[in-house]
């Protein structure tokens, strides 16, 4: 990972970059979601939707902008990220838009156009961020700083006059007419917290230690700061009833732990402790047990409520993918509606019946190639830093997925979360493209050829020429 | 660190393949579990409004759909009203199909097989998916005087009458009283059709049963032609067999004697089974039914179609029985006329005279003529078909009853029958269950005697005629009489 490597002696693979690549699938996946708005008019009115021309050129003017930044300011980065990332989205605001119209027209909703605005801030902060992060290393340089940011993000809902209940879940701010969710930007933080404290401490946790009873146990200077930060989290999700970004938190952690310190027992220790935290959590917290209850029978709880619990929501999703099927009903055809907060936490369901299975198996592979491509990020990264960072950030994205999308299909209990680009929601969006363009800053960090360093024969022809190199590169 | 990397990578593919597997069950290998659930309000609500066959008597629709403009797009409205409700049934959001409506729901709703180059024709023109038509075997003019018969009887009489075409088990008149108005049921006001469900449901004359089938009652003497069939078969006995005709039968095993009805002898100690039948004689009857074995009883009353679910366009059905009496002789001569445990519906009555007036084979009750598309082209044709492989009598037995029954009308207690310049065979019932209760009056008949096309039967649970007043030939005779001319004329 230090000194040159010889241009001339060994080839060294060199990534090309792909840039032209990058705006064909753009524009495939632009296809995609313009089409799938006209598809919504057509299907749902009968007519292609009076705001098309403004809503196409609004959504290619800000694809276009985001790939004319990533053009300029990360021109290795990898070029299949973007377009997948685009894709969801514009699918995302296609299906609000057809929940919007599904609604009585009393209520006059317009998610998918509070959506797009928040789209376009996500693109401005995926552009401001490619600009104000030129090199990922330096967001080591705010490990304990995003540490303490993360919990103060935490603990935001929790004071009064700002915070705001809803749903039982106290995990919102409301700033003047703007609601957001803290917990989305804390889990960034969080993200470059775990990467930055283990990319300097993974030795220390890898090999020093004392063994007990066979186990290498780390030290608790080097593991405790981490530990406590990470338990103040995750107290304060417990306390605010939030699940989902509980199991999100504690899955970042206890992955990161494991590729850092390469060793396979934190997986263990990790899904033991979880087991148990599972178990502890079902003895002891009610909204815990229901969940798990409804997951098991769902249909003990629907049509009618017991003791106030309801399954409707989940079985209103089951019902709509059932009754979509392969292929679906068809935009318009369906009666998503049915399904409580269908554009947020369960808008697959709303899919699968509208789109299908097929649809459905679309998009899980574009998250898979998401995640996919993070990891393989991650693996070319150069700097341990980087790689910790886009494992994280990969990671997050998988297990989200994985829990919101488990919890509605019922793979696995429901746990409140959006799904990351798809869902209604501002501060997940706007989250989720800052994740990209982290994302594409350390691919193109680690996809950018390396600096050729003279060879010995032209410093010796020139004896005095004085060799400047950029700081990056002496630090590899 | 690139090794647990590629672990990762490796587990979140398994992430995202347990994702894909369990969307492709839900979806795809649980859909119909999902989808065929009561429950499940998108397939129930896609059920109710859509726009679904007819259910067509001659050319007229006594059910069929309607546009609606509440939050169903179709409403489903019942032309035939309370005159048909026990055949049409009736679709409704809260409680599901009855009657026609439950057992053709596959074509009424154009989900059949049948309909399947119907719906691949729907799918191309990209027209909505229509229902196919089902036509009734129902002759509206005898409906109309079944109908009317009954409902002269009084508000709150409990009867049914039924008709049967003997030749084919077509049948051609099904009514009951009380009865219901179907589209209050079906009504796309979900609240009022539940405010009248409950209504009908809580009445105790029971509108929502159809009599005809669901009711199966003590049929009384109207099961002597079955002993009478028995014992020409099984006896070898005719017409102008004597038998005992004394005031009373001496029961063995009991202290209680079998009386008649008016407690006076039949017309001698010794009658001809034709006297027998023409007065109804229970001491008679009571004395064959203990000459008769159990199982002889069994096989005779099994070959008119006790103790079978013969009926499938409609249900469900109550079953006719004739008991096991184990040998019990005076169990065995109260069974004989009627009494005891045997039950019969009006149905299995009417059917009964069917097969004496069909040379002694009995067909298959159906009354699904014809299920037609939706433009009207022959799907399906009813068939007619025998109940069982061998007739429930002989061809000689079925005369010498003929002409017994028709003697019955002609001299016997059956004249409320009778038509003008047409041989009618009949025979009455009177049913006493228990001395508190009303007896139960039946009538069965058919006409014209020697070329038969019709068989009927009347049943009349409870009415608000005087107990002594109560006998078959009274109050179901003319009403026999009237759905007989009905499909004569």
């Amino acid at each position: 990972m230090s000194g040159f490597t010889p241009a001339s002696s060994t080839p060294v693979f060199v990534h090309r970059s792909r840039r032209g690549a990058e705006l064909v699938l753009l524009i495939i996946a632009l296809a995609v979601g313009i089409g799938a708005y006209v598809a919504v008019g057509l299907g749902v009115e009968g007519k292609i939707p009076v705001d098309i021309v403004g809503y196409g050129t609004w959504l290619v003017l800000l694809l276009v902008a985001a790939h004319i930044g990533v053009r300029l300011m990360a021109p290795y980065a990898d070029p299949v990220l973007l377009p997948l990332v685009a894709m969801l989205n514009g699918v995302g605001l296609a299906v609000i838009h057809r929940l919007d119209l599904s609604r009585p027209a009393a209520e006059n909703a317009d998610f998918a156009g509070q959506q797009l605005t928040w789209m376009t801030l996500g693109v401005v902060l995926f552009l401001v961020t490619l600009f104000l992060v030129p090199d990922h290393r330096m967001l080591q340089r705010f490990t304990y700083t995003a540490g303490f940011a993360a919990v103060v993000m935490l603990i935001l809902p929790m004071l009064p006059f700002i915070g705001n209940e809803i749903n039982g879940a106290r995990i919102w701010i409301r700033l003047g007419p703007v609601s957001f969710q803290p917990g989305e930007v804390a889990k960034v933080l969080l993200v470059i917290c775990f990467a930055g404290y283990l990319a300097v401490h993974r030795d220390a946790l890898a090999l020093a230690g004392r063994r007990f009873a066979g186990i290498d146990l780390p030290r608790a200077r080097d593991l405790g700061p981490l530990l406590m930060m990470w338990a103040i989290s995750l107290a304060i999700l417990v306390l605010q009833r939030d699940l989902g970004s509980s199991l999100l938190f504690y899955g970042l952690f206890v992955v990161t732990l494991y590729v850092a310190t390469e060793r396979k027992g934190w997986i263990v220790v990790g899904g033991l402790l979880f087991a148990g935290g599972v178990f502890a959590a079902i003895s002891l917290f009610s909204h815990v047990r229901v969940r798990v209850l409804t997951w098991l029978n769902p249909f003990d709880y629907y049509p009618e409520a017991v003791n106030g619990t309801s399954s409707e929501q989940l079985v209103q999703g089951l019902f709509g993918m059932a009754w979509g099927g392969m292929i679906g009903r068809g935009f318009g055809s369906g009666e998503p509606w049915r399904i409580p907060y269908a554009n947020s936490d369960f808008i697959i369901p709303a899919i699968g019946e509208e789109l299908g299975l097929t649809a459905i198996l679309a998009l899980l592979l574009c998250y898979g190639l998401i995640v996919e491509r993070g990891l393989r990020t991650a693996i070319v990264a150069r700097d341990d830093f980087g790689k910790l960072l886009s494992v994280g950030l990969a990671t997050s994205i998988a297990l989200q997925t994985f829990v919101v999308v488990g919890g509605v299909t019922g793979l696995i209990p429901l746990t409140g979360l959006t799904t990351p680009f798809l869902s209604y929601g501002g501060s997940s969006l706007v989250a989720n493209w800052v994740i990209v363009a982290l994302l594409l800053r350390v691919s193109d960090q680690s996809r950018r050829p390396l600096p050729t360093a003279p060879s010995d024969e032209d410093l010796a022809a020139e004896e005095t020429q004085i060799v400047k190199l950029d700081k990056g590169a002496l630090n590899r | 660190m690139n090794r647990p990397i590629r672990t990762l990578s490796v587990g979140c593919l398994i992430l995202f393949v347990a994702l894909m597997l369990n969307v492709t069950y839900v979806q795809f290998f649980k859909a119909n579990w999902y989808n065929d659930r009561a429950d499940n309000r998108r397939v129930t609500e896609e059920a109710y409004s859509q726009q679904r066959g007819d259910i067509l008597v001659g050319k007229k629709a006594v059910a069929t759909s309607v546009p609606s403009d509440t939050k169903f797009e179709w409403q489903r409205t019942y032309p035939g009203g309370k005159k048909y409700a026990p055949i049409t049934g009736f679709m409704s959001y809260s409680y599901g199909q009855t009657g026609i409506e439950r057992t053709q729901d596959s074509v009424l709703s154009g989900k059949d097989n049948k309909l399947f180059t119907n719906r691949l024709v729907d799918l191309v023109t990209n027209s909505e998916p229509a229902g196919g038509n089902v036509e009734l075997t129902i002759d509206p003019k005898v409906q109309d005087a079944a109908y009317e018969g009954l409902t002269a009887l009084g508000e709150d009489v409990q009867a049914a009458a039924v008709a049967i075409e003997p030749s084919t088990g077509k049948v051609l008149a099904m009514a009951s009283t009380p009865t219901y108005n179907p589209d209050r049921l079906a009504n796309n006001d979900i609240t009022a059709a539940q405010k009248s469900y409950n209504q009908l449901s809580k009445d105790e004359d029971e509108p929502l049963l159809n009599r005809s089938i669901q009711t199966a009652l003590p049929p009384g003497s109207t099961f002597k032609l079955v002993t009478a069939a028995a014992a020409i078969e099984d006896l070898g006995m005719d017409g102008d067999s004597m038998v005992y005709g004394g005031a009373s039968l001496d029961l063995p095993g009991t202290d209680v004697n079998l009386p008649n009805l008016n407690g006076s002898s039949c017309g001698g100690e010794q009658i001809t089974l034709t006297r027998a039948l023409e007065v109804s004689c229970n001491t008679a009857f009571g004395q064959l039914g203990m000459e008769l074995t159990d199982e002889q009883m069994q096989d005779q009353a099994e070959g008119f179609g006790f103790g079978q679910d013969y009926l499938d366009d409609l249900g469900p059905l109550a079953v006719s029985k004739y008991p096991d009496n184990g040998g019990d002789k005076a169990k065995q001569a109260r069974a004989a006329i009627g009494q005891q445990d045997v039950i019969a519906t009006p149905l299995q009555m009417a059917m009964v005279s069917a097969g004496i007036a069909n040379g002694g084979e009995v067909m298959k009750p159906y009354l699904v003529d014809r299920v037609t598309s939706s433009s009207l082209d022959v799907i399906d044709q009813g068939n007619p078909t025998a109940i069982d492989n061998q007739p429930a009598v002989s061809q000689d037995t079925a005369e010498i009853l003929t002409d017994m029954m028709v003697s019955t009308v002609e001299n016997g207690t059956a004249t409320a029958a009778a038509i003008d310049g047409v041989s009618v065979a009949g025979k009455t019932g009177t049913a006493q269950t228990t001395p508190d209760r009303p007896p139960y009056a039946w009538f069965t008949s058919f006409a014209p005697a020697e070329n038969p096309s019709i068989a009927v039967a009347v049943m009349v649970q409870k009415s608000g005629t005087e107990r002594s007043e109560i006998a078959g030939g009274r109050l179901g005779g003319p009403i026999a009489k009237a759905m007989m001319e009905a499909a004569i004329s």
